[in-house]
């Protein structure tokens, strides 16, 4: 298994590919918590698999003002038919390209499959790991976990209303 | 892990208060591993029969289950006119045909009002009690549909009839055990 960073370790910052024609930074998001899921890959065979209950639990993960980002080594046209098929309201970043150079920054890279594991990191406003959650690969998290360090970041991060 | 929120008043639950087990789902009517749920926790009722009480809370994903809310709204309905299980039942053993149409029909089938059910589905009335049970699920660590919690332990790994009736028998186990020390 993985070592994750740890909480109090300042975010890496990224950029990726979020559409064919658009990337995002890290660091835009500055100023509001992050959630990165990792995981494996798109078009696990389950239904209400752990992106799919992402999307739903979504507008509770908006309550704290949090951005949530999806990341695995698939590319970008990959993720994009798996977004519109699931209906995902949440960008899913593509770790393609070097593969898994995020991943592997965060200590979420699994060898010798050559995915991302199952990871989870809360990052605060001002891009520190406030949590983070390795996951048995086979094992969906759920969110409980996320909403718990939503929970426990200071008060002001939070959106009431 | 998170705690399951405990079992209340305002849960559906069928069975006795003092059952030794309590098996809890978080389910989705449309959802297919439901459907096959459905009928193993049928048998599992009758294998354990006043030992065991079953409570089922609404899970519905949305997003890809169109009619997963809908349906919950209407077995709150029914519940609401106290015939939460009949619903429940019938909305499973027609979850292929889940629409407006059919449970328009289902409720007259259950001699509930039609008319006030289209109006509850129109206006939401319902939609609050759904969020509640989903929301608390959320918490509850639910990651997926179905999810199980025995005795307020959330049952990871298969759910078929061989797999939930020893996890349900290693409790009832346990509290005979337990029961047997206080003596």
């Amino acid at each position: 298994m993985s070592n994750v960073l740890a909480p109090g370790t300042r975010a890496p910052d990224f950029t990726l590919p979020v559409t064919p024609d658009r990337e995002l930074s890290l660091k835009e998001l500055r100023g509001r918590p992050v959630i990165l899921a990792f995981y494996p890959a798109d078009w696990s065979p389950v239904c209400g698999d752990q992106m799919a209950l992402y999307n739903e639990v979504l507008p509770e993960f908006q309550r704290f003002g949090a951005e949530l980002m999806g990341l695995s080594v698939d590319g970008v046209w990959c993720h994009q038919a798996f977004a519109e098929a699931r209906h995902l309201h949440f960008l899913l970043l593509s770790d393609f390209e070097p593969k898994g150079a995020v991943a592997r920054k965060y200590g979420a890279y699994r060898t010798p499959e050559g995915v991302s594991e199952r990871a989870l990191f809360v990052i605060d406003k001002a891009g520190i790991v406030a949590w983070s959650y390795l996951s048995p690969i086979d094992v969906n998290p759920g969110a409980d976990g996320i909403l718990e360090a939503l929970d426990g970041l200071p008060r002001q991060e939070k959106i009431y209303g | 892990m998170a705690k399951l929120r405990p079992v209340s008043p305002e849960d559906h639950i069928q069975g006795l208060e003092d059952a030794e087990v309590t098996l809890l789902e978080y389910g989705d009517y449309e959802c297919s591993y439901c459907g096959r749920a459905y009928s193993i926790v049928k048998r599992v009722q009758s294998h354990f029969g006043r030992r065991l009480r079953f409570v089922f809370r609404n899970f519905p994903l949305s997003e890809i289950h169109p009619h997963a809310e809908s349906a919950a709204e209407t077995a709150e309905f029914a519940g609401a006119g106290g015939k939460f299980w009949e619903m429940h039942d019938l909305l499973f053993e027609n979850q292929q045909r889940l629409s407006e149409i059919l449970y328009l029909g289902l409720a007259e089938e259950l001699s509930l009002p039609p008319e006030a059910l289209r109006q509850a589905l129109e206006e939401g009335k319902y939609k609050a009690r759904v969020r509640a049970d989903f929301r608390s699920g959320v918490r509850d660590g639910v990651n997926g549909t179905p999810t199980f919690f025995i005795n307020g332990k959330r049952h990871d790994g298969p759910f078929d009839y061989e797999a939930l009736l020893p996890a349900i028998q290693e409790e009832t186990g346990q509290r005979g055990a337990q029961r047997m020390e206080r003596r």
